[in-house]
């Protein structure tokens, strides 16, 4: 039963990195960038979901849209802003713009705000517990999961049934012969951006409510564990990043209930590694040659 | 003729070292220079020896890898185990540092030869992880509280070991051998086809940069009275990376300039983190965008004096080709 219990938790860890996850590997699809502060953008939608719920009094659902809304906005600005100019640049020099991104986001904010840590109240959802079959799961954790899913859902009906979905996958596939195709690449892109960010905004207000604690650097280590996610699900395809999260949290889950807790963070780092090693198109990806 | 007008430049920088060490040295021991200076130079010394380091494996090999504080660490506290726990003299805590994170290097080395840019990146951006998580979860070494060190690092054996590591690292360059690893930086797989073993060259340059990342890792411990796990953090890595960056990816002059300059900058705004971070993270974003090969592109700062052209610069028809 207890370990029934772990995986519970660690399905609902799972789906927040899933959900970060998701908008590294759209971004990473289209243009091939690892967007460093994808991490820094769920930072933020913590906050303004934070703020949204104590100074605005809002509930769960608005809340979350806020955020989402302002998390999209949010990183539309940081593709036009700071990733645009560098779209023809070599592929280190937007990595390296993209950690300075990350780094000015947390340190703007502490600038802002300070570094102090905030508490999400603990009334936002309510905490029955029910049994099921013997195990106690708490009503938050199956309401976070059916979130985090339904907004999965939506994600493949835009990817798979719209337009400007299949505009993604377009330019994704070659953005050269999309653009000959007639299809706005640029628009494209911030589309992307923004659908990723508003996941990790979703993602980030999920977080605040399932763990309670938020601070401006909250958002390094799950953003590297979503991208290692992303990895391990294969980089740029959507369902790979949904099971890859799911999984990534359910072994940290499993190695904090076998007693290691301290080294969960470790964990992640070495999946990253040997999937590197042995399987570095990941669990999804078809293996590419390459070409000179 | 050109040969020996090169060994002249040689040479003549080093009179000039000595010379600008002899006067430190003398300033120093009469108590000219007040403690804050002296701790600034040291510091600016260890981060030349990062910067140089890194410059090998970014700027010269084109692997990049952002893990460099996981090889400080190793050095750090494999040193500090040698003089603390076993009591041993100073220099083989250096030499111990330096010979456990080359062999850090290679395991991570070895691995990357699958990885290129992005994934090699995060690859290494782990392993500095790991090696945090691990020296965290060690007792012996103090987990998360740290390990109290005690002072020994002088101004005489920071600049020796700042000569050695950029005397080695100059002339590792401008041997074959560093020939070969700019051949991998511009084109791996010409490279390949041409007959360079790619493979052993990227390891070296993991190894020789990680050497002398952990004999700095040594002479940091030794400076700071205490380690702990969170001064080895991403960050940190990071940190040096900005060296690298702002320096010109292929340039040993600029990175060194660029680590003298950022740590005077660090030191003055030591009370205002946020506001560092802030000016280094605005520096990457404009550096990247505005002038992405750095302040000093693949040029040594040598060239400026002589007007001489060096091959693979800017103006060799090779454009800033770093990664």
């Amino acid at each position: 039963m207890e370990l029934i219990q772990q995986l519970v938790n660690g399905i609902s860890l799972g789906s927040i990195y899933a959900l970060i996850a998701l908008g590294y590997t759209m971004v990473y699809g289209i243009v091939k960038l690892i967007n460093f502060a994808h991490g820094d953008v769920f930072m933020v939608g913590s906050f303004v979901g934070f703020y949204s719920i104590t100074v605005l009094d809002l509930s769960f659902i608005p809340a979350l849209l806020i955020s989402m809304i302002v998390c999209a906005i949010f990183g539309v600005l940081i593709e036009r802003i700071a990733y645009k100019p560098l779209r023809n640049a070599t592929r280190i020099a937007a990595l390296i713009t993209a950690i300075g991104v990350s780094l000015l986001i947390e340190n703007g904010l502490i600038y802002i705000r300070g570094a102090q840590p905030e508490a999400y109240p603990n009334d936002v959802l309510p905490m029955d517990k029910l049994d099921i079959l013997g195990v106690s799961i708490s009503s938050q954790s199956i309401l976070i999961l059916s979130v985090s899913i339904i907004l999965m859902i939506i994600l493949q009906f835009v990817v798979h049934k719209t337009k400007i979905g299949k505009a993604m996958r377009a330019v994704s596939f070659d953005s050269e012969a999309a653009t000959l195709m007639g299809i706005n690449v640029n628009n494209t892109i911030s589309a992307t951006f923004a659908i990723g960010s508003a996941l990790a905004g979703a993602a980030g207000v999920i977080f605040g409510i399932y763990y309670i604690k938020i601070e401006p650097l909250m958002g390094v280590l799950p953003g590297l564990k979503a991208f290692v996610a992303a990895v391990l699900g294969g980089i740029g395809i959507i369902p790979g990043a949904m099971v890859g999260g799911l999984l990534l949290g359910v072994i940290e889950a499993l190695v904090s209930a076998a007693g290691y807790s301290l080294w969960r963070d470790g964990v992640a780092f070495i999946v990253l590694i040997l999937i590197l090693i042995f399987l570095p198109q990941g669990l999804f990806g078809k293996n590419k040659r390459e070409k000179v | 003729m050109t040969t020996l007008k090169n060994s002249k430049g040689f040479w003549l920088s080093i009179v000039l070292a000595l010379i600008f060490f002899s006067v430190m040295q003398f300033t120093i021991s009469n108590g000219m220079l007040n403690p804050f200076y002296i701790n600034t130079l040291m510091f600016i010394g260890i981060n030349i020896m990062l910067a140089t380091s890194l410059h090998l494996i970014i700027g010269i090999t084109g692997q990049f890898s952002i893990g460099h504080a996981g090889f400080l660490a190793v050095g750090a506290y494999a040193s500090a185990v040698m003089t603390m726990k076993l009591e041993l003299p100073f220099i083989i805590a250096l030499l111990a540092g330096g010979i456990l994170a080359a062999v850090a290097g290679m395991v991570i080395g070895i691995p990357s030869l699958r990885l290129k840019g992005d994934y090699l990146a995060i690859a290494t951006l782990g392993f500095g992880e790991i090696v945090r998580i691990v020296l965290l979860n060690i007792d012996y070494v103090g987990g998360a509280s740290g390990m109290q060190v005690s002072h020994l690092t002088t101004w005489p054996w920071v600049f020796a070991c700042v000569m050695i590591t950029i005397i080695v690292i100059r002339n590792f360059t401008n041997s074959t051998h560093g020939r070969a690893c700019i051949s991998v930086r511009e084109d791996e797989t010409a490279a390949d086809a041409m007959g360079i073993n790619t493979t052993y060259y990227k390891v070296a340059a993991f190894v020789i940069g990680a050497f002398f990342a952990g004999v700095a890792g040594s002479l940091y411990a030794h400076n700071f009275y205490i380690i702990q796990p969170s001064n080895f953090g991403f960050l940190k890595s990071f940190d040096i990376l900005i060296f690298v960056v702002l320096g010109g990816l292929g340039s040993l002059s600029g990175s060194v300039l660029a680590a003298i300059l950022l740590t005077i900058v660090t030191t003055f705004l030591q009370d205002y983190p946020e506001t560092r971070m802030i000016i280094y993270s605005l520096v990457l974003i404009l550096m990247m965008i505005f002038r992405p090969q750095g302040l000093m592109g693949t040029r040594e700062i040598t060239t400026l004096f002589t007007g001489k052209k060096t091959k693979g610069g800017p103006k060799d028809g090779s454009h800033n080709t770093v990664a």
